[in-house]
């Protein structure tokens, strides 16, 4: 070493007097540097900043005796989310049937042209029947939805609740071996499971991030609440209730946090064994929304993005689902044929083979399994115009047999099963590991199974349907 | 250099945890160790800082405390690792 001896001597003296003044280790002289540190910046603060007078009401604290309040904490959510949900669902019906008229009025015009240019049927079909057709779907089917949910959405985020909702539900959580910032996640979740993962960075503890991870699936994205909203339609169609279908809606994210909580434990007393890790949350006063910004950001971070996201997704798979459905082996199609061979098990837990194929082929995103399953249904049974929950309830109800059983198990395995591809992406790239991802996508996959399972079989059993 | 900041402690010291709400303490020594050690002071929780606990959640636990003009909410384990020092009124 090429040190001195009059520096290591005056290295020494420095050492001892250390110990000298700090003889409990180092810890003491660690808290007396950060202590100075804050004693120092609070005289200079309090030398240059001034304050201005308290208002009369603090609102913060008003606020907060409601909304955390021992009595109407728990209500007040429930009533927030209500009261998004029926906004979304009751005005989302009238702009989405909008959308759709104007999309397949294209679609016509396209056949149109089609014919005119003696395009061949082929082509007609991969491109307009195909890849149009379930462009059109998606687009008209979420766009209204996502309109609506999203800037509401951003107001509660903007406002500065949604750090009050892991305030309320902490304890839940503690309880169930996780983080009360996996509230926070999880209402990102409800955007968009693969930004819920990401989201998943705020929680320091490895083991706790983790269960987040894993668990975030259970939180319907953006992209599956317009299945669960137009399932919930054709379940209460004939009542014509508004307040029906949210009251479903608002059941199924009930059900999925209980989901989350129990699989959460279950993960803490197993896999992921350990002691919750420390919980500091900050509480930031309540702001006046900037309306301008929430729409900005709603709109064009949230919305065009995720819907931008489905429409690439969902052209390829358009086509995908007008091949299958136009290839025909024998006198079946490569869809029927499978959607025959996955019936059997499809049946055991409540769904059809149509809706389990659906499921497979909208793993690469969730929003397109409505519209796969319409345009599986449409290619094998006859052709209708569907731009309202009537229609919906034609096709499924009274061309392919549904019953309200099949609604059900529907709603219950979308809210369950496997994470979309990119959310799953998202969890190999965040957690690093192949295995972790796996678990991720068929832990899920093996709950919603078995929950449908259950309820299809013990609901036959009582002679139910 | 300040004297009695880190491992002073007095006799029979409350922890912040007991603090009724609404009710206003000294922070007198952090008993937590490591990263929730550091997040403590990182929050500007050092001896002789004041803090006045704010309301509880409806389930009881975790507690919000105002420190130095934020609002931060700790669990009954961060917050019993808190000593204080209250004279009620």
């Amino acid at each position: 070493m090429g040190m001195s001896q009059s520096m290591r001597t005056g290295l020494n003296s420095i050492l001892s007097d250390v110990d000298k003044i700090n003889p409990h280790g180092t810890l003491g002289i660690n808290d007396s540097v950060v202590s100075s540190i804050y004693y120092a910046a609070e005289s200079i603060a309090n030398e240059v900043v001034s304050q201005k007078e308290k208002p009369k009401t603090d609102w913060d604290k008003k606020l907060d005796d409601i909304l955390t309040s021992r009595v109407f904490g728990f209500p007040s959510m429930l009533l927030l989310l209500g009261v998004i949900f029926w906004l979304t669902v009751a005005g989302a019906n009238v702009p989405s049937a909008m959308i759709a008229d104007v999309l397949f009025w294209g679609q016509d015009r396209l056949t149109d042209l089609c014919n005119y240019l003696h395009a061949p049927a082929w082509f007609h079909g991969f491109f307009v029947e195909g890849i149009y057709r379930c462009l059109a779907w998606v687009i008209s089917v979420m766009l209204p939805p996502m309109a609506i949910f999203f800037p509401c959405f951003t107001l509660l985020e903007d406002l500065g609740y949604l750090p009050r909702v892991a305030f309320n539900l902490d304890r839940l959580f503690k309880k169930a071996g996780a983080h009360g910032k996996q509230a926070l996640t999880m209402s990102m979740g409800f955007g968009c499971n693969a930004a819920g993962i990401v989201a998943c960075r705020i929680i320091e503890s490895p083991r706790e991030r983790m269960i987040a991870m894993l668990t975030n699936n259970f939180v319907p994205c953006n992209g599956r609440f317009p299945t669960l909203i137009a399932l919930a339609g054709v379940l209460v169609f004939g009542m014509g209730s508004t307040f029906g279908a949210t009251a479903i809606v608002v059941g199924i994210i009930l059900l999925g946090i209980a989901v989350t909580l129990a699989v959460s434990w279950t993960l803490s007393k197993t896999l992921l064994k350990g002691v919750p890790s420390s919980f500091t949350l900050e509480l930031p006063p309540y702001r006046k929304p900037q309306i301008g910004k929430i729409i900005v950001r709603s709109i064009f971070d949230r919305t065009l993005f995720v819907l931008g996201r489905a429409i690439c997704v969902a052209a390829p798979a358009g086509a995908v689902t007008w091949l299958l459905a136009n290839i025909y082996v024998g006198d079946l199609s490569v869809l029927a044929y499978c959607a025959q061979w996955l019936n059997p098990f499809a049946q055991a837990i409540g769904l059809d083979g149509f809706i389990l194929m659906a499921f497979i082929l909208g793993l690469p995103a969730n929003e397109i399994v409505l519209p796969i399953l319409i345009m599986s249904y449409l290619a094998t049974g006859s052709m209708t115009e569907l731009d309202s929950i009537e229609d919906l309830y034609n096709l499924f109800v009274v061309q392919h047999g549904w019953t309200w059983l099949t609604a059900v198990c529907m709603m219950l395995f979308s809210l369950l099963h496997f994470p979309c591809g990119t959310t799953l992406w998202t969890i190999r790239k965040e957690s690093g590991s192949l295995k972790w991802t796996l678990l991720a996508a068929l832990m899920p996959l093996g709950i919603a199974c078995a929950i449908c399972f259950l309820v299809a079989q013990s609901v036959r059993a009582l002679g139910w349907v | 250099m300040k004297n009695n900041s880190g491992g002073f402690r007095e006799e029979n010291a409350m922890s912040l945890y007991d603090l009724p709400i609404g009710k206003t303490a000294l922070v007198n020594a952090i008993q937590a160790e490591g990263i929730t050690r550091r997040r403590m002071l990182d929050l500007g929780l050092v001896p002789g800082t004041k803090v006045e606990a704010l309301r509880e959640s409806p389930t009881g636990d975790p507690k919000a405390f105002r420190i130095r003009g934020a609002v931060i909410a700790f669990r009954e384990e961060e917050s019993t690792k808190i000593l204080i020092s209250y004279k009620e009124d």
